[in-house]
C-alpha cells in the first residue's frame, strides 16, 4: 500500500527501463485464460454448442416430444422447404419486408440526421422523440400501432375521415392488400431512431473545414452532400444498413402482436413461420432447417450488398 | 452551414420536414396516451377525439389493480435485475482482455460478437430449449435468465470493452511502474474510471431483458411465471379490443423504466455504442 503512495518519480528513476517495457500492465497467458473463463463457459456451453446443434438439427427429422430422437436425413428438410408453398411465401414476405423497411428507414433517417445536424430551433424535440421507439418494448410498439390501425375508431381512420379522404372504413391489419404496407410502416417507425443516431454521429465526425473549403470553391449544397458528406459517411452507412437488414429479417415481437402473421399468411415473416413450425407443430428439425435457410439468405444478401458497395467505392 | 441562393425557402422547407418527422414520431404515442386517459364512454365513441373531453385516471387505477399485471411486472423485475447483474459480472473480465490484449483473442471475440448478431433466434432457441429441458429449467426463471445471459453477452462485451478502451493504458502502466499490484491497479485506478460505464451497461442489460418477448414466450408456460411483455400480448389476444383504456395505461406504465433510462443515458449510450464502431 505504501508503495502506491510513494512519489512516482523516485520509482521511475530506480527502474529506468520499467516504463518502457509494457510488462507492468500486460497480461500473462494464465491471467488471460482465467479472465476469459467466466464468459467462455456460457458462450461455449450455451451459445456455440447449441448453435452448432441447431444448425445440425436442420438436417434431421427431430420432433418435439419427451425424448428427441433426431435422425440424420440429409437435405430432405431443404427439399421439402423448396416445395413448401408456405415457406416460399414467408421468405418472399420476409425479403419484401426487410428490404423495404431497411431502405425506407435509411432514407428517412438520413434526412432526419441531416436536419438534426443543423442549427434549426426545436430540433431537440425530434431528438428526444427519436429515443421513444428505441426504448419501447416491441410488444408495446405492437399494441400502440394496433390502436392506430383500429378499424374506424383508430387514429388513421379518424384522420382520413376528418380530412374526407377515402379508406376510412379499411380494417388495415386484416386487409389482404394493406396489412403488409401497414406493418412496414411500423417497422420504419421502430428502427428509424437507431439509424438516425448512428448517422448523426457519423455526420458530426466529418470535419467542418472540408465543407467550408469546398463552399469557398463554389460548390453547391448538393455537390457538397454528394462529394463530401456521402463518401465520408460510407462506413457508417454500410454498417448500419447491414445491421438493420439482419434485425429486420429476423424480427418477431411487434408483428406477432400486430397480426400474428395474418390475414391468412400475408404478414407471416420467416421468424413467425419458424416459431409456428417449432412450437405450434413441434417440428424441431424442420424449423431448424428454416433457421439455416434464414442464415443463408442473410449471408447471400449481405455479401452481395457489401461486395457491390465496396467495388463502387474502389472504382470511384 | 447551409448556404443557398434562397435561404428563406430552404429554411421553410427544413422546418416543414422537421415538423413532419415530429408528427410521425409523436402521433402514435399521443394517441395511446390519449386513449389511456379516456373514460369508458369516450372509448366507444364512433369518432374519438385526440384530446379527451373528460380526462380520467380510472384506466391507470384499473391497470394497477389488475393482479395478473402486477405479478407479471414483478416477474419481469426479478428476471431483469438478475440478468443485468449476472451478465455484467460475467462480461467484465473478458471485456478487459478484449480491450487490453492484441492478437487472436480480441479478434476472435469481436468476430463472435458480430457473427452472433446474424443468427436467427429460432436456431438458438430450439437446442437451448432441449438443453434446458434436460436440466428441468424450461418454464423457470433460472432458465430464462440463462438464455438472456447468453443472448445479451455479445453486446454487453462490446459495450464494456469500448468503455475500458477509453481508459488510457498509461494510467495502468504508471501505477504498475510505481509498484502497484494488479489488484490494486484494478481497484484504485480502473474501477473508479469504469464505474459510469458499468452502470450504463447494467442498466442497458436490464432494459434489454425487461423488453424481451420471444424467449419468454417460448420458455415460460405457467401463467404465474410469465413476464410483462408476454402478459400484455396475451391481454391483447384475449380482451384487448374490449378494454382499450387499461391496456393503453398498462403499456405506458411498462414503458416508463426504459424511457427514463434512455432519456437520462442518451449521451452516454450513444458515445459508448459508437466509439468502437465509428472511430474504430
Amino acid at each position: 500500500m505504501s508503495e502506491v503512495a510513494s512519489p512516482p518519480q523516485g520509482r521511475g528513476r530506480v527502474f529506468p527501463f520499467a516504463r518502457r517495457s509494457r510488462g507492468g500492465a500486460a497480461l500473462s497467458a494464465t491471467e488471460t485464460a482465467l479472465l476469459l473463463v467466466p464468459a467462455l463457459i456460457p458462450i461455449v456451453g450455451l451459445s456455440l454448442l447449441p448453435l452448432a446443434r441447431g444448425i445440425y438439427l436442420g438436417f434431421t427429422d427431430a420432433h418435439a416430444g419427451f425424448q428427441v430422437h433426431a435422425h440424420w436425413n440429409g437435405i430432405a428438410n431443404f427439399r421439402t422447404l423448396l416445395h413448401d408453398h408456405a415457406f416460399v411465401n414467408s421468405f418472399k414476405i420476409g425479403l419484401i419486408w426487410a428490404v423495404s423497411v431497411t431502405v425506407l428507414q435509411f432514407a428517412l433517417a438520413l434526412c432526419l440526421a441531416l436536419l438534426l445536424n443543423t442549427d434549426l430551433r426545436g430540433r431537440w424535440i425530434a431528438r428526444s422523440l427519436a429515443l421513444v421507439p428505441w426504448a419501447m418494448p416491441p410488444v408495446i410498439v405492437g399494441i400502440m400501432w394496433k390502436l392506430v390501425y383500429q378499424p374506424q375508431a383508430g387514429l388513421l381512420s379518424q384522420a382520413l375521415w376528418r380530412t374526407h379522404l377515402p379508406g376510412q372504413n379499411i380494417d388495415w391489419l386484416a386487409d389482404f392488400k394493406w396489412a403488409l404496407p401497414a406493418i412496414i410502416l411500423v417497422g420504419v417507425w421502430t428502427g428509424m431512431p437507431q439509424t438516425t443516431v448512428a448517422l448523426l454521429a457519423g455526420l458530426q465526425g466529418i470535419a467542418g473545414e472540408l465543407h467550408e473549403a469546398s463552399a469557398v470553391d463554389g460548390a453547391t449544397t448538393w455537390q457538397r452532400f454528394r462529394h463530401i458528406t456521402l463518401p465520408q459517411l460510407r462506413p457508417v452507412i454500410l454498417a448500419i444498413t447491414s445491421i438493420d437488414f439482419i434485425w429486420n429479417f429476423n424480427s418477431f415481437g411487434t408483428v406477432y402482436v400486430l397480426t400474428q402473421g395474418g390475414p391468412g399468411t400475408k404478414t407471416q415473416l420467416p421468424a413467425l413461420f419458424a416459431y409456428d413450425a417449432a412450437f405450434k407443430y413441434g417440428q424441431f428439425g424442420y424449423a431448424s432447417a428454416l433457421g439455416d435457410a434464414m442464415v443463408v439468405v442473410i449471408a447471400v444478401v449481405l455479401s452481395f450488398y457489401l461486395f457491390t458497395r465496396v467495388r463502387e467505392a474502389v472504382s470511384q | 452551414m447551409i448556404t443557398s441562393r434562397h435561404p428563406r425557402l430552404v429554411r421553410t422547407g427544413q422546418y416543414t420536414a422537421l415538423t413532419l418527422f415530429v408528427l410521425f414520431l409523436a402521433l402514435p404515442l399521443l394517441w395511446m396516451l390519449s386513449t389511456s386517459f379516456k373514460g369508458p364512454r369516450e372509448l366507444v365513441e364512433l369518432h374519438p377525439a385526440l384530446i379527451p373531453h373528460a380526462p380520467t385516471l380510472a384506466n391507470y387505477r384499473e391497470a394497477l389493480h389488475e393482479h395478473d399485471l402486477i405479478h407479471a411486472a414483478l416477474n419481469s423485475l426479478k428476471v431483469s435485475v438478475v440478468t443485468a447483474l449476472l451478465t455484467t459480472l460475467v462480461g467484465l473480465p473478458a471485456a478487459y482482455v478484449l480491450a487490453r490484449t492484441r492478437g487472436l483473442v480480441p479478434k476472435a471475440g469481436l468476430a463472435w460478437v458480430l457473427i452472433s448478431q446474424m443468427f436467427p433466434t429460432i436456431l438458438i432457441i430450439i437446442p437451448l430449449f432441449l438443453v434446458l429441458r434436460d436440466l428441468h429449467l424450461t418454464n423457470s426463471h433460472t432458465g430464462l435468465i440463462l438464455v438472456y445471459l447468453v443472448w445479451g453477452l455479445p453486446f454487453i462485451l462490446w459495450m464494456l470493452q469500448s468503455y475500458i478502451r477509453s481508459i488510457p493504458r498509461d494510467l495502468e502502466e504508471a501505477a504498475a511502474v510505481d509498484g502497484a499490484r494488479r489488484i490494486q491497479i484494478v481497484v484504485r485506478v480502473i474501477a473508479p474510471l469504469l464505474a459510469p460505464g458499468v452502470v450504463v451497461t447494467v442498466l442497458f442489460a436490464f432494459i434489454s431483458a425487461w423488453n424481451e418477448f420471444f424467449f419468454a414466450l417460448v420458455l415460460l408456460q405457467s401463467p404465474g411465471l410469465v413476464t410483462l411483455p408476454v402478459k400484455l400480448a396475451q391481454f391483447v389476444g384475449i380482451e384487448g379490443i374490449v378494454r382499450l383504456g387499461p391496456l393503453a395505461a398498462a403499456s405506458l406504465l411498462a414503458t416508463v423504466p426504459s424511457l427514463l433510462f434512455f432519456s437520462v443515458m442518451q449521451r452516454w449510450l450513444t458515445s459508448g455504442l459508437l466509439s468502437g464502431a465509428v472511430k474504430g
